[in-house]
């Protein structure tokens, strides 16, 4: 294997690894604040690739501005889901919430074939990702470049809003202690509905951003992505959104490496994850940087 | 009597109903059976364990390959021939459901060693990848699996008889594993796992034990459903096929044997009678056309509504028993 051929891997893997760690930022938000495994995530990461393809042949817009507009939709999607199907269920036990969460899953899912048939689409791309640069001999396509730095800007917008902004501080209390917090003053429901909304926006980005990089779109195109991406947060420890960066950048590149070095293993892709999470929940339960909740007695 | 009156019921459907109706009927015990199982493992033991899809594959495929003829896989087998013991092997249909629902109970003790350590959400996730490890091992082992083909013409033995049959036995099995002190201990471990240990309960070997049972019945429920669809495949198998289970478990109530009983049946056809608004729909002239993808529209929304109005399930965790009917009517007569 050459050296170019190589760091054309290494490229897929960071563009792979960022768009998992940008689902999973979403997965860790929710999970640290409502101990809540928000199956509905990977629809919502489905729904907004299909905003773009609707702005853009649809309503005609351009296409930055469609990508603009698709994220905010369902940003304002996710907030809403929070609203109608889990803030009902605060005090309910868990796995009320749980349910919900998968049947507004399915719903998303089944409204997306019913919408737009279950055959999967073709995918606008513009053409200025798609003009192939030549970097030191390697070939890159702008759109390789494109998602890891698009990615990186929203990664680290996210990190200010979270550890330097007073609804971060918010988020961060509630994660800690959600009746303390709500004692203490802190607007409970609307940092909550914040957090589905940031979320949900990083998984319309990633979504976006996944079907130019593999350009079709599918109703159940966000079901293996978002649980690699669940499993890339648990990885990195739920709950730690650098871990959730640090999972997804990690299992993006094995992903990639692991087919490329072994060709054979191929067929068994979509198991690495799971075996690889095994192995880590057996190791260390809590991932990397998951704090140790304390044992109740 | 229970058995009788079911008996005469069943030769009553056998009957009268038309095919689809006993398609339905059968399809009702299976998922019952299923929703049971869970219920052990989830409601009455409080293990989290969302790899039931996992269980019934592995019950489903063992029992398709026992009850296939050496002559049918010979044909079926077309990318890769399969293993001579896989060929060869051929059993009747009682005991290649024994044996999917063994290989999945040998499974579970497998996975369980190292899995059932960990706490609520952490094993839900663990189990869940297993399941879907499973189904891709299904895809990848084309000489054991016949691949993403899947097989074809399984013989349709499960009929109303063994299906019900089956149901009963763990019905009756789990009633009474629950109703001993084995089941007590179960219901202890999942209210307080930390009290029961101190209480000396070994806790590891009895969730040890509930997850086996219940991978036991998702096989045996695997296998079933395998011979009466007569077609499986590895896509059969995705962890929505574990959502469905769960969804009438948590329907029924976690830890109520009656409403897991009443919610098998009543999701099940709940999910089939939703079909019409698929078909398309004629009011007066106007006719609606048919929508695909529609029925689970309606029926996701469905299941949110029920899980917002009525979190704990249909039946929480009561139980219908005998007893309580007769007490029920006895204190009707006095008042």
């Amino acid at each position: 294997m050459t050296i170019e051929i190589f760091l054309q891997h290494l490229l897929n893997g960071l563009t792979l690894g960022s768009l998992y760690a940008l689902i999973a930022i979403g997965y860790t938000m929710v999970y640290g604040i409502l101990r809540l495994i928000n199956f509905a995530h990977s629809e919502i990461f489905m729904l907004g690739a299909y905003c773009v393809f609707w702005g853009v042949t649809l309503l005609h817009l351009p296409w930055p501005l469609a990508l603009v507009a698709a994220v905010a939709a369902v940003a304002l999607v996710g907030v809403l889901v929070d609203r109608v199907a889990y803030r009902p269920l605060r005090d309910a036990p868990r796995i009320s919430a749980l349910i919900s969460a998968i049947g507004v899953s399915f719903f998303l899912q089944n409204v997306a074939i019913v919408l737009f048939k279950a055959i999967p689409r073709e995918v606008y791309r513009p053409e200025w990702l798609e003009n192939p640069m030549i970097m030191g001999g390697v070939r890159v396509l702008p759109l390789t470049l494109f998602v890891p730095v698009l990615s990186l800007l929203l990664m680290l917008g996210l990190m200010y809003i979270v550890y330097h902004t007073k609804p971060g501080l918010g988020m961060r209390a509630i994660s800690k202690d959600i009746e303390t917090s709500a004692l203490m003053g802190v607007p409970v429901n609307s940092i909550i509905a914040l957090t589905f909304g940031l979320g949900s926006a990083l998984a319309a980005a990633s979504g976006i951003m996944w079907a130019l990089r593999y350009p079709q779109l599918q109703p159940i195109m966000g079901v293996i992505p978002g649980f690699k991406a669940f499993i890339a947060a648990v990885f990195g420890g739920i709950g730690s959104i650098p871990g959730a960066v640090i999972g997804g950048l990690v299992l993006g590149f094995l992903e990639i490496l692991i087919v490329a070095f072994f060709p054979d293993l191929a067929g068994y892709r979509d198991a690495f994850a799971f075996v690889l999470l095994i192995v880590v929940l057996l190791v260390k339960p809590t991932g990397l940087l998951g704090a140790r909740p304390e044992e109740k007695v | 009597m229970l058995v009788g009156v079911l008996a005469a019921l069943l030769a009553c459907a056998q009957r009268f109903l038309d095919g689809y109706s006993i398609q339905i009927l059968n399809l009702v015990a299976i998922n019952i059976l299923l929703a049971l199982s869970l219920n052990l493992i989830y409601g009455f033991t409080g293990m989290f364990s969302l790899g039931h899809a996992g269980f019934m594959a592995i019950g489903a495929y063992v029992c398709a390959i026992l009850i296939l003829s050496p002559d049918q896989k010979a044909m079926l087998f077309l990318l890769e021939p399969a293993y001579p013991f896989i060929e060869n092997a051929h059993a009747p249909f009682v005991v290649a459901v024994l044996a999917g629902g063994l290989a999945a109970a040998a499974m579970a003790v497998v996975v369980g060693f190292p899995l059932l350590r960990l706490g609520d959400d952490y094993l839900g996730i663990a189990t869940l990848g297993f399941a879907e490890i499973v189904r891709v091992l299904a895809n990848n082992l084309p000489r054991i699996t016949n691949g993403a083909l899947g097989f074809k013409g399984i013989p349709a033995y499960a009929n109303l008889w063994w299906n019900y049959g089956w149901c009963l036995l763990a019905l009756v099995l789990i009633v009474r594993i629950l109703r001993s002190n084995t089941g007590r201990c179960f219901k202890a471990i999942r209210d307080d796992e930390v009290a029961a240990r101190a209480m000396g309960v070994n806790v590891f070997r009895l969730k040890l034990l509930s997850f086996a049972l219940g991978a036991f019945f998702a096989g045996v429920g695997g296998g079933l459903l395998a011979s009466l669809l007569t077609t499986i495949d590895p896509k059969m198998f995705l962890f929505v096929l574990t959502f469905n289970v769960l969804m009438i478990v948590v329907m029924g109530g976690l830890g109520s044997v009656t409403g897991s009983v009443i919610a098998g049946a009543a999701v099940t056809i709940i999910l089939e009678w939703l079909r019409f608004v698929e078909n398309p729909i004629t009011l007066g002239s106007v006719t609606l056309p048919g929508i695909p993808g529609m029925r689970m529209v309606v029926f996701s929304l469905l299941l949110i509504a029920v899980i917002l109005f009525r979190r704990e399930g249909l039946m929480g965790t009561r139980e219908i028993s005998w007893e309580g009917i007769a007490a029920w009517l006895r204190q009707r007569r006095k008042a």
